[in-house]
């Protein structure tokens, strides 16, 4: 009963202040430590816009030019500073085109927030003018959602938001509130959210788990890691680095974990999965332990189930209970966030050098040089090839930009060649694969870390499908340097109509505009190029260009990616041509 | 029965109380095609806690699956899987019947004795019937009455309590304390 009485006076001396709702919510993204956010006006949001432009000095609007390139940037600035990206849109079509970018932050696990306009409590229902129930239609991909219908509810709602956007296993929340709780004046006041009872966001990780991990990867002659997001989400780098070269172990990473160990590391064996590097995914059904850390056995990573490394004992560091057992079967599960785990791991591990084992690796990478990297990145052949423009753009950036990717080939070749030697460098959609998302998530990248080189790398198709956001680079100022990689092509799709539809191309030849003059509208400097003497001179101008700067490279139209792993074969059928 | 055999389950899901939710826990069965034979949600014996009971047929590899997508979901505090066996379940079943039969088809009122039917309202049209039990028995005492002719017959979802303790409260009580 005291407790109770001490509390309440200390709620009461609490300084609050009678503001309305919308001002509210944009005091609660500057509590939140918010400077940018992305967004575009409407009806039902009109009010927060208000306060928005009363507070332009303390937080920095961006408009996009659709909302899904609001959600993108909001992802690429989530991606590359680890803070919550925010994205605000109006009600109705606003909200709508919010829901790709929310699948692909939900499937993902990027921290990030969107906030909605609502029409009227008292309309909710009634089918009015640009409602939606954008809190049922997003239920399936965020990982809260709630709607406020009441001004005095918006900062214990937006509190937990973020909160529960950043912890754990980040992901999407999305918050719609109504155009009357915007209005309405209530007594604010803010407290950070650092609970939530129903919510465990980091398991505890159990030391019996771990001893049981060092006990395997000490006994293990080919013990292989094979790390994901989580490595990065979790700012574990050091940790699994240290890890790494104490035990000896060839790390392998799936496409987001990329860069969490740098490309130039002599234990970095590169990727896994279906366009993955050959060592590793023929390797992975050869080692006798199976390291897992931070990642979830996705199928581009794993191909056939039934086939996978079952040879091996698994082990799975993992933050989410849920994804124990979803696909690969394991023999020790530590739960925890990474850092704690291999913190509480690498004193258990024995020095290691595995020296025959990473000879395995040595000569399959030979073979794969031999076969595809030879051909790739120094090609005999008259048309340029994607991996030629990595190649200069990692000479440019001495392999410490920040890649930023959209769907397709382009985007394997990039993952395949870029030089990541700077964590956080590999920004790309993964789970969901979404074409358009490279631009605005580009944007985003280059205005959380303006301090760092930001290339943005397209195919003609995918480029096309958030190409207005260059308005929103040249109005931005953001020096984002964008290559399009012309192929004519849909070509990732291409490829496999090729490959496996008889060469029947339905759909995925494209008639394209004139790129360069499409950047010049936008005053954006540009400039194309179609032949192998002038590409290194075009990176390094753009590479040394203060400003933004795009370059269309046209590259042969009909290179395919290898290696491969057709879908649902199995990692060691992976195929070389 | 092996971990690979569909075989029936209930889910215990406790909650937050949250409107959306519902929709939520829905969608990770829909999502992977498996039909919810029943659904039941209620008030929990803990204040504020809100709990539903989900019956479904499935493997127990799948079981343990959707179990961990539902905890996974901030608002819910804990699920739980049991088997038929590990559980106490009723049903119940309500039969809309014309009262005239009650008086002309000796055979009834036979039925109901016999079946520990209660009879809920009588009036000049119908009586009501209410029957709880496991599904078999309701269902075989609507095989014997549906010859007569029933105007209206619903069943509830399935209510249970676990032989072992679920131990909400203590976690409950954690969570406050840490
Ligand atoms: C929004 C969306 N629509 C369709 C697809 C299917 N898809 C995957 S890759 C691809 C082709 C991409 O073409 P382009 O952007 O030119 O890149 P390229 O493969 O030629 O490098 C398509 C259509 C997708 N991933 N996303
Ligand atoms: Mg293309």
């Amino acid at each position: 009963m005291e407790t109770q009485t001490i509390k309440s006076t200390q709620k009461s001396t609490k300084k609050t202040e009678r503001i309305s709702g919308s001002e509210a919510i944009v005091r609660c993204l500057i509590e939140e430590g918010v400077d940018i956010l992305y967004g575009y006006p409407g009806g039902a949001i009109m009010p927060v816009y208000d306060e928005l432009y009363k507070y332009q000095d303390k937080i920095h609007h961006v408009l996009t030019r659709h909302e899904q390139g609001a959600t993108h940037a909001a992802q690429g600035y989530a991606r590359i500073s680890g803070k919550v990206g925010v994205a605000m849109a109006t009600s109705g079509p606003g909200a709508t085109n919010l829901i790709t970018g929310i699948a692909d932050a939900q499937i993902d696990s990027t921290p990030m927030v969107c906030i909605t306009g609502q029409v009227s409590s008292h309309l909710l229902g009634s089918d009015a003018f640009q409602e939606t129930d954008i809190v049922g239609i997003s239920t399936p991909v965020t990982k809260w959602n709630c709607q406020v219908t009441k001004a005095e509810d918006i900062p214990s709602v937006i509190a937990k938001a973020f909160y529960i956007a950043k912890s754990g296993r980040p992901g999407p929340v999305l918050v719609d509130i109504t155009k009357d709780a915007q209005f309405n004046e209530f007594d604010f006041s803010y407290e950070k959210c650092t609970q939530v009872r129903s919510y465990n966001p980091i398991p505890l990780t159990d030391i019996i788990d771990v001893e049981a991990a060092a006990k395997l990867i000490n006994t293990a002659k080919k013990p292989l890691i094979v790390w994901g997001q989580g490595v990065i989400l979790g700012k574990a780098e050091e940790q699994l680095k240290a890890v790494v070269e104490k035990a000896g172990i060839p790390a392998a990473w799936t496409i987001l974990g990329a860069s969490a160990i740098p490309t130039s590391h002599p234990l970095n064996v590169g990727m896994v999965g279906m366009h993955g590097n050959y060592a590793p995914n023929i390797l992975t059904n050869e080692c006798d332990v199976l390291i897992a850390i931070g990642m979830r056995f996705d199928d581009r990573v794993t191909g056939s189930l039934d086939t996978y490394a079952k040879q091996a004992k698994v082990i799975h560091f993992e933050i989410d209970p849920a994804e124990i057992d979803k696909n690969v079967k394991t023999d020790v599960a530590v739960l925890g966030d990474a850092k704690t785990s291999l913190e509480l791991l690498l004193p258990l591990l024995d020095k290691n050098s595995h020296k025959e084992w990473h000879q395995q690796f040595k000569d399959l990478y030979q073979i794969e040089f031999d076969k595809v990297i030879k051909n790739d990145l120094y090609p005999t052949k008259e048309g340029l090839t994607m991996a030629e423009v990595l190649k200069e753009i990692n000479i440019q950036s001495e392999g410490k930009a920040a890649i930023v990717s959209d769907v397709g080939q382009h985007q394997m070749i990039a993952c395949r060649y870029a030089d990541f030697n700077v964590s956080k460098s590999n920004i790309t959609s993964g789970g969901l694969g979404t074409m358009g998302f490279g631009l605005p998530a580009a944007i985003g990248a280059k205005m959380a870390a303006p301090e760092r080189e930001v290339v943005s790398i397209s195919g003609d198709g995918g480029y096309q499908m958030t190409i207005q956001e260059l308005g929103t680079i040249f109005q931005q100022k953001a020096a984002v340097k964008i290559v399009v990689l012309n192929n004519d092509f849909l070509g990732m799709v291409r490829q496999w109509q090729q490959l496996f539809f008889d060469k029947r191309y339905a759909s995925t030849e494209m008639i394209n505009p004139d790129f360069v003059k499409i950047a010049e509208g936008y005053y954006i400097k540009a400039r194309k190029v179609t032949k192998r003497e002038e590409l290194a001179e075009a990176v390094e101008e753009m590479m040394k260009s203060k400003e933004a700067y795009f370059l269309e490279v046209c590259v042969e139209k009909e290179d395919n990616v290898f290696p491969m792993i057709p879908s649902g074969a199995s990692v060691s059928d992976i195929r070389l041509e | 029965m092996s971990i690979e055999d569909k075989q029936l389950f209930t889910v215990s899901v406790y909650t937050e109380n949250n409107i959306g939710l519902l929709n939520r826990i829905s969608a990770i069965f829909q999502r992977r095609h498996i039909n919810i034979e029943s659904l039941n949600t209620s008030p929990s014996e803990i204040e504020g806690v809100s709990k539903f009971t989900i019956v479904v047929n499935i493997t127990e590899v799948n079981m343990k699956k959707i179990i961990g997508q539902i905890e996974k979901q901030v608002e819910v505090i804990k699920a739980y899987y049991h088997k038929l066996d590990e559980i106490i379940y009723q049903i119940a079943g309500l039969f809309k019947i014309k009262s005239e039969l009650l008086f002309e088809e000796r055979q009834i009122q036979n039925i109901i004795k016999e079946s520990n039917a209660r009879i809920v309202t009588v009036n000049k049209e119908f009586f009501v019937l209410e029957k709880s039990g496991k599904k078999e028995e309701i269902v075989t005492l609507y095989n014997q009455l549906s010859p007569f002719g029933i105007m209206q017959y619903t069943r509830s979802g399935l209510i249970a309590v676990t032989k072992e303790e679920m131990k909400i409260s203590s976690l409950l009580e954690a969570i406050k304390n840490n």
